[in-house]
C-alpha cells in the first residue's frame, strides 16, 4: 500500500502553511459550502469562463469544476521552486538557441543528433535565425508533481503555448470575492500582475525593425477553439487586439492588421496556434488559420513571433530526459528540479529492468500523447501486462518507462465533506528582457477518489494556488 | 478597432432586430389567420408571410403545405432556417462571444440569457405555449438588449457599428413589412379600401407596436395614406423608414467624427435621408408604394455594402 504525502496533514499535525485554514475548514457547515459552491459556479458562467467543446453534443460551454479549498505553499517552498523553474526556462532557451545555431550540445555528445535534427518539432525554416534577445520560448509552463515535503518532479515542459493561465487568475478573483476574510487572515502573494508582466515581456522582445512602442496582438485560431476564452481574456487584460489569421496580412516587409481606420502595423504576435498553421507559404499549404508570408517577415526582423517557431523541439518527450544535462552544459549549475527517473527501453540494460518490473511502472510510447498507448502497471491485469510486454519486446526503441509516482494530495471538497485528492501544479514562467514568475500557478486536482489523472477531460478540476508572504 | 470586431458588432445589431421582425411577422400571420378571409382560406396569408420573410422555398422543401403550426415552428424554432428567431438569437450571441471583451458584461448577460432561455423554450412541448407568449418574449428580450446597449456601452466606434446594424436592419424590415401588406397580402386591386384591406392595415400597425400611437397621431379613419405617412415619413414613429435612416446617418456621422474622416457611406446615407425628407405621400403613391419601397430596399442594401467596404472588409486604406 503506497502512502501519499498530504500537503495539509502530516502525522495528524497541520503543516504550517495550512495553519490558518483549519478553522475555516471546520467552521464551514455543509449548507454554506453548497451555497458557496453554487455561487462560484454562477460566477464562472456569468463571466463566461467556459471551455467550448463543439461537435460532441450537449452544452458546448462547459465549466471546469472548481474546488474552493486552496492549495498553499510556504514562502521558502516557493522560493526553491521559483529558482528551479527559472533555471529550467533559461536552460531550455539556451538549448533552442544552440540547436538552431552551432549545435554545441550535440557536438559535445551530450544529446544524440538524431533526437534533435530528425525530431518532428525541429523547424528547418528557422535554422540560423536568431530571434530578438535569443529567446525562443517566452512563456514556459512547467508541469510539476510533488511526492514529499521537499520532493518535486518535473513531469513535462511546455515551451510552445501552455494554456490554463486564465484559470490561475480567475480562480483567485473568485476566491477573493467569496472569502475575503481568508485573504485578510493569510498574507497571500498576489498573482494579478501576470497580464502586465506578459505585456512587458512581449514588448521587450520587439523586432529589430520596430522603432516605437511595439504593437502587440494575440493570434487565435478562432472562437471555436476550446481555449478561446483564455485568448480573449488575456487580450482584454493586456489591452491588445485579439486577431485571427484573416485579420492580418503581409505587405512591404511588415505584418499589418485590418482595422476600421485602415492597416495598422503589428510588431509582436503572441500566437496561440501551432507552428504548422502559421504560414501556408512556409508550412501547411492548406492552413486557413495563418498569414501567408508571415515567416518571411519574421526572418527579416519585421515581426516577433512568441513563442518562436521551432520552440517545440525543447519540450519533446524524447528531449525531456536531457534537460538536466542542458542545465549543467549551458549554465554550469546543478539542476534544482529533478526529472522523473526514466528508463529508455532502447538501452538493453534499462530494457531488462523495465521488463522485470512491469507491474510497478508506467510505460509510455515515445511520441504518444494524451494517455494513449500507455501501460499503468499497478492498475493493469496480468493479461494486460503480458500483452504489453510483447509490444515492448517487439519494438523497444518506441518505449520509455517511469515509476508510478505517489502524487501528493490536498484537502478537497467532495460530496461527503472534505477528503484528500491528488494534485499537480503548472506555474507559468515569462522569459523576456527579464525572467519573471508570478507567485502561483494552476493547480489541477483529480476529483475522483484514488485517481491520479488530473486532466479536465477525465474528471479533473482546478484550485486556487496560494504562496504565502513571509 | 479590428474590422472583424466591427463586423461582429454590426451583426449583433442586425440579428437582434431581425429576430424581432420575425416575431412581429408571426404575430401578423396569427392575427390574420383568425380573420375569416374572402374565400381564400388562411393558407394564402401564411404563404405570403413565408414569401415576405424569404423562407418560402426552405419551408416547402421541409414541410410541404403551409400548416400554421409548422410555419410557427419553422419561423421560430427551426435551426435549419437561417432566418428563424432561434437562428438569429444564436448568431447574435455567437457574434457577441467572439467580441466578448468589446461589449459590457450587462450586454453580454442580456444576450447570453436570451440564448439560454430560448434553448429552454425549445425543449418545452409546443402545445404548452401560445404564439403570443413567444412573440412577447422576443420583444421583451430585445428591449432588454437595447436597454443594456443604451445604458452601459461606451459611446465609441463600437457603439456606432452596433447601432448602424440595428438601424439598417430596421429600415429594411419596415419597408418589407409594409410591402407585404400592400403587395402580397391583398390579392386583388378591387379589394383596396375594403373591410379586409382595413383590417390588414390595423394588424400591420399592431405588429409594429404602433396601433395606439397611430390613433394619437392621426385620429379618424385608418387609411393607406395615413399609414404610409406614419410608417415612412413620420419622425415620431420609432420604426418609420425615415427615423431608421436618420439614425443610421447619425451613427455614421459619429464614426466620421471619431475617425476624422467621412467617406462614401456617409455621402450615400446623407443623400438618402435628404431624398426621403423631401418626399410626400402623394409622390410615393404616384410612384407606386411597391415601387417606392423596393427602390428603398435596394438603396438600403447599397448603403450596407458601402458600410462593409469602408469599415468591415478590412480593405480600408
Amino acid at each position: 500500500m503506497t502512502t501519499y504525502f498530504n500537503e495539509m496533514f502530516e502525522n495528524d499535525q497541520v503543516r504550517a502553511p495550512y495553519a490558518r485554514l483549519e478553522d475555516w475548514m471546520r467552521a464551514m457547515p455543509a449548507e454554506l459550502r453548497q451555497m458557496k459552491q453554487a455561487e462560484a459556479e454562477a460566477l464562472f458562467r456569468r463571466i463566461g469562463i467556459t471551455f467550448a467543446v463543439y461537435g460532441e453534443g450537449g452544452d458546448p460551454d462547459r465549466l471546469i469544476p472548481f474546488d474552493m479549498f486552496p492549495r498553499v505553499f510556504a514562502q521558502n517552498e516557493w522560493r526553491r521552486l521559483e529558482r528551479g523553474i527559472k533555471q529550467r526556462a533559461r536552460a531550455l532557451n539556451a538549448f533552442l538557441t544552440d540547436v538552431y545555431g552551432r549545435g554545441e550540445i550535440v557536438r559535445a555528445g551530450k544529446i544524440p543528433a538524431k533526437l534533435v535534427y530528425q525530431n518532428e518539432a525541429y523547424e528547418r525554416a528557422v535554422v540560423g535565425f536568431q530571434p530578438p534577445r535569443g529567446i525562443y520560448s517566452h512563456i514556459v509552463g512547467i508541469d510539476l508533481v510533488r511526492t514529499g515535503p521537499d520532493q518535486f518532479y518535473v513531469l513535462e515542459d511546455n515551451c510552445r503555448t501552455p494554456s490554463g493561465v486564465s484559470y490561475m487568475l480567475e480562480n483567485r478573483e473568485i476566491m477573493m470575492r467569496m472569502f475575503p476574510q481568508l485573504f485578510r487572515e493569510n498574507r497571500i502573494e498576489p498573482v494579478d500582475g501576470y497580464a502586465e508582466l506578459l505585456r512587458r515581456t512581449l514588448a521587450s522582445v520587439a523586432p529589430a525593425k520596430c522603432d516605437r512602442d511595439p504593437t502587440i496582438a494575440i493570434l487565435t485560431p478562432g472562437h471555436f477553439n476550446s481555449a478561446y476564452y483564455e485568448h480573449s481574456f488575456l487580450a482584454d487584460l493586456m489591452g491588445v487586439e485579439l486577431v485571427e489569421g484573416a485579420d492580418l496580412f503581409v505587405e512591404g516587409g511588415f505584418v499589418w492588421m485590418r482595422t476600421t481606420r485602415g492597416p495598422q502595423k503589428v510588431d509582436v504576435i503572441y500566437r496561440r496556434i501551432d507552428d504548422s498553421f502559421l504560414d501556408p507559404l512556409c508550412f501547411r499549404p492548406d492552413s486557413m488559420l495563418g498569414v501567408p508570408g508571415l515567416m518571411d517577415v519574421y526572418r527579416s526582423g519585421g515581426v516577433t513571433i512568441a513563442s518562436a517557431p521551432g520552440a517545440g523541439v525543447a519540450d519533446d518527450k524524447a528531449i525531456y530526459t536531457f534537460v538536466p544535462e542542458m542545465v549543467r552544459f549551458y549554465l554550469g549549475e546543478e539542476p534544482i528540479l529533478e526529472n522523473v527517473p526514466t528508463w529508455q527501453c532502447a538501452k538493453p540494460d534499462e530494457l531488462k529492468y523495465v521488463l522485470e518490473h512491469l507491474p510497478e511502472l508506467v510505460v509510455k510510447e515515445v511520441h504518444g500523447s494524451g494517455g494513449y498507448g500507455m501501460l499503468v502497471g499497478p492498475k493493469s491485469t496480468k493479461a494486460q501486462i503480458e500483452a504489453f510486454r510483447a509490444k515492448i519486446e517487439d519494438d523497444p526503441d518506441n518505449y520509455i518507462a517511469q515509476p508510478t509516482l505517489a502524487l501528493s494530495t490536498t484537502p478537497t471538497f467532495v460530496e461527503e465533506g472534505i477528503a484528500p485528492r491528488h494534485v499537480d501544479l503548472r506555474p507559468y514562467c515569462l522569459v523576456g528582457e527579464q525572467i519573471e514568475l508570478v507567485p502561483g500557478g494552476l493547480t489541477r486536482v483529480a476529483l475522483t477518489e484514488g485517481s491520479l489523472v488530473v486532466n479536465s477531460s477525465q474528471g479533473g478540476g482546478v484550485k486556487d494556488t496560494w504562496v504565502l508572504a513571509e | 478597432m479590428l474590422s472583424r470586431t466591427a463586423e461582429n458588432l454590426f451583426w449583433i445589431g442586425r440579428y437582434i432586430e431581425r429576430a424581432e421582425t420575425m416575431a412581429r411577422l408571426l404575430e401578423v400571420g396569427a392575427r390574420i389567420a383568425l380573420m375569416p378571409s374572402a374565400g381564400h382560406g388562411y393558407r394564402s396569408e401564411w404563404e405570403s408571410l413565408l414569401l415576405a420573410s424569404g423562407t418560402a422555398e426552405g419551408f416547402a422543401t421541409k414541410y410541404g403545405d403551409p400548416v400554421q403550426r409548422n410555419i410557427e415552428s419553422y419561423l421560430f424554432f427551426d435551426r435549419d432556417n437561417p432566418s428563424s428567431v432561434i437562428s438569429c438569437i444564436y448568431r447574435a450571441r455567437e457574434n457577441a462571444r467572439i467580441v466578448r471583451t468589446a461589449i459590457t458584461s450587462q450586454l453580454w448577460d442580456a444576450l447570453n440569457t436570451t440564448y439560454q432561455e430560448i434553448t429552454q423554450l425549445e425543449r418545452r412541448a409546443r402545445s404548452e405555449m401560445e404564439l403570443t407568449e413567444l412573440t412577447e418574449w422576443v420583444m421583451r428580450q430585445s428591449a432588454m438588449i437595447r436597454g443594456a446597449i443604451e445604458a452601459t456601452l461606451l459611446r465609441n466606434d463600437g457603439y456606432h457599428f452596433l447601432n448602424i446594424g440595428f438601424a439598417l436592419e430596421r429600415a429594411d424590415n419596415t419597408a418589407r413589412l409594409i410591402d407585404v401588406k400592400y403587395y402580397v397580402l391583398l390579392p386583388s386591386v378591387e379589394l383596396v379600401g375594403s373591410a379586409l384591406d382595413n383590417y390588414q392595415w390595423q394588424v400591420l400597425l399592431r405588429a409594429m407596436s404602433a396601433h395606439r400611437a397611430f390613433h394619437w397621431a392621426y385620429g379618424g379613419d385608418i387609411t393607406a395614406r395615413k399609414i404610409a405617412h406614419f410608417l415612412i415619413l413620420n419622425r415620431q414613429c420609432p420604426r418609420a423608414l425615415i427615423t431608421s435612416l436618420e439614425t443610421a446617418l447619425a451613427h455614421l456621422d459619429g464614426l466620421s467624427r471619431e475617425y476624422n474622416h467621412s467617406g462614401a457611406a456617409q455621402r450615400r446615407a446623407r443623400a438618402l435621408v435628404g431624398d426621403i425628407a423631401e418626399t410626400n405621400v402623394e409622390e410615393i403613391f404616384e410612384e407606386g408604394l411597391h415601387e417606392f419601397l423596393n427602390r428603398y430596399i435596394a438603396e438600403i442594401g447599397a448603403l450596407s455594402t458601402l458600410v462593409y467596404d469602408s469599415y468591415l472588409s478590412g480593405e480600408a486604406r
